[in-house]
């Protein structure tokens, strides 16, 4: 695959959907947001608890978490609707992210009379950007334009046995192809991260690496105390883990063998091709929220135990670690990579497997977390309210 | 397809993962090696040796070190924490 069909965007990103997102500013505005996107054809309400009460870190995450969402590439319009009063300004959000270059439109709620009139003001304006995102046609476009998120999320024994290495076999030949693949989830990498260190494309990204995993580290000391066991020690024991090393590199794995190109903030978009790392928490709604935000098209989520969980932006692939998960979630889950255990295939087949299930995605194939309507959103904050 | 009862996750391990619970003396069968007997009984998802292992040598599992034996292992053992530790101590 070369080349595939997608919306081409001004910012000259490429969507594989293509969403009207109605976002809140803040969670005040979340009652007028969901109606308005029951109405509209094509809308994703992307409601929250956040926007206002917090300190200027968690400020600036929101907000660049929701900036990140609207320029997403699978986003082709967007509504943004505030309250009036709030902290993340309705306004400021519209206006980044209309620097992408798409339709942007903002409502505040206190300035247009109440919920009522916002939610009908809403709806004209939804409709109409429903309206021409319906007449858009998709255009063929270099197969780079990929990027692809990694995620895991109740994992067990076999995560790292099958499930990952498919989905790192799977990275590796996306980077080969010009893609940019995300791995995120630093907490995962407590314990393999001179792995990682070896693959930093430089010095810079070496110490970033370093940085990002060692306050991790520090952080799940200091908040957890004597339970920081369930996150930094091998885990699963019973499970034939050895060691941290063994656990962490089992979770890395997802990303293949390519070299590290940049570390990531939380929700930032990558500046390079190739294999980057984004500094998100282990939690896996977060950390696909800020996937999503980074502006991945997909996410690959691979699972143990079965998860629903699926970003409302990028469709989420869900890959399955054992035959009983699959069979047991099969409404949830894609792709068994339980097929490994049972001895019908290899991880090269799996993976191949995964390939063709990313481009019937691309083609609008609906991914079980679609079908599902899973919506999953959560952004992360780090201090009290106030 | 070879029905195989053990995963080798990169051909630079020396150990397998087993798929299913390998009794003692039954044979450990991976799709990049010659099947080997099992000296213990290996539950499912856990390792076994490819090789022998001296003695504070490197245990080789997605092709990196994941711990440091602490006894001589010998082909067809089953590997963890009775007789392997971690690298570096956390």
């Amino acid at each position: 695959m070369k080349s595939f069909l997608g919306y081409e965007r001004a910012d000259g990103s490429v969507g594989i959907r293509n969403y009207l997102a109605v976002i809140p500013s803040v969670a005040c505005a979340n009652g007028v947001v969901n109606q308005i996107a029951n109405e509209v054809k094509g809308a994703i309400p992307i409601t929250h608890g956040y926007g206002c009460g917090a300190g200027p870190s968690d400020l600036v995450t929101t907000s660049n978490t929701l900036s990140g969402i609207g320029r997403n590439p699978n986003v082709g319009a967007v509504l943004v609707i505030g309250l009036g009063c709030e902290v993340v300004n309705a306004d400021s959000l519209a206006n980044s992210i209309a620097e992408s270059g798409k339709p942007v439109e903002h409502l505040l709620i206190q300035e247009y009379g109440g919920s009522q009139k916002t939610m009908e003001k809403g709806i004209e304006i939804a409709r109409k950007m429903s309206g021409r995102l319906s007449k858009e046609a998709k255009v063929e476009v270099p197969f780079d334009k990929l990027v692809i998120g990694l995620e895991c999320g109740g994992s067990d024994a076999f995560s790292g046995v099958t499930a990952n290495p498919c989905v790192g076999a799977v990275s590796d030949w996306l980077v080969e192809r010009g893609c940019t693949v995300i791995l995120s989830e630093t907490t995962e990498m407590i314990g393999a991260e001179h792995v990682l260190e070896r693959r930093a494309m430089n010095e810079e990204v070496r110490r970033r690496i370093a940085e990002i995993v060692t306050r991790m580290e520090q952080a799940t000391r200091d908040i957890l105390g004597p339970l920081a066991g369930m996150v930094i020690a091998p885990g699963n024991i019973d499970g034939g883990i050895s060691t941290i090393a063994e656990k962490s590199l089992g979770c890395i794995r997802k990303g293949g063998t390519s070299p590290i190109m940049e570390v990531l903030e939380y929700a930032q978009a990558p500046t390079k091709k190739g294999l980057v790392i984004m500094d998100t928490p282990g939690y896996d709604v977060e950390s696909i929220s800020a996937l999503s935000a980074g502006g991945a098209q997909l996410i690959l989520f691979t699972t143990g135990r079965g998860t629903p969980v699926g970003s409302p932006i990028s469709p989420t692939i869900k890959i399955a670690s054992n035959s009983e998960t699959y069979h047991k979630m099969k409404d949830d889950i894609d792709i068994n990579a339980g097929t490994i255990i049972d001895g019908d295939k290899s991880i090269t087949e799996v993976r191949d497997e995964i390939v063709q299930f990313i481009e019937r995605v691309i083609e609008e194939k609906k991914t079980k977390a679609e079908l599902n309507k899973q919506a999953v959103f959560g952004i992360l904050k780090t201090a009290t309210s106030f | 397809m070879k029905k195989v009862n053990a995963l080798i996750i990169n051909l630079e391990d020396n150990v397998a993962i087993a798929l299913k619970d390998i009794s003692q003396g039954k044979k450990v069968i991976t799709l990049d090696r010659e099947p080997f007997l099992a000296l213990n009984d290996i539950p499912y998802s856990h390792k076994v040796a490819l090789i022998h292992i001296p003695k504070e040598g490197k245990m080789v599992k997605y092709g990196e070190t994941i711990a440091i034996a602490k006894t001589d292992i010998k082909p067809g053992e089953w590997v963890h924490i009775h007789n392997v530790e971690s690298e570096v101590e956390r």
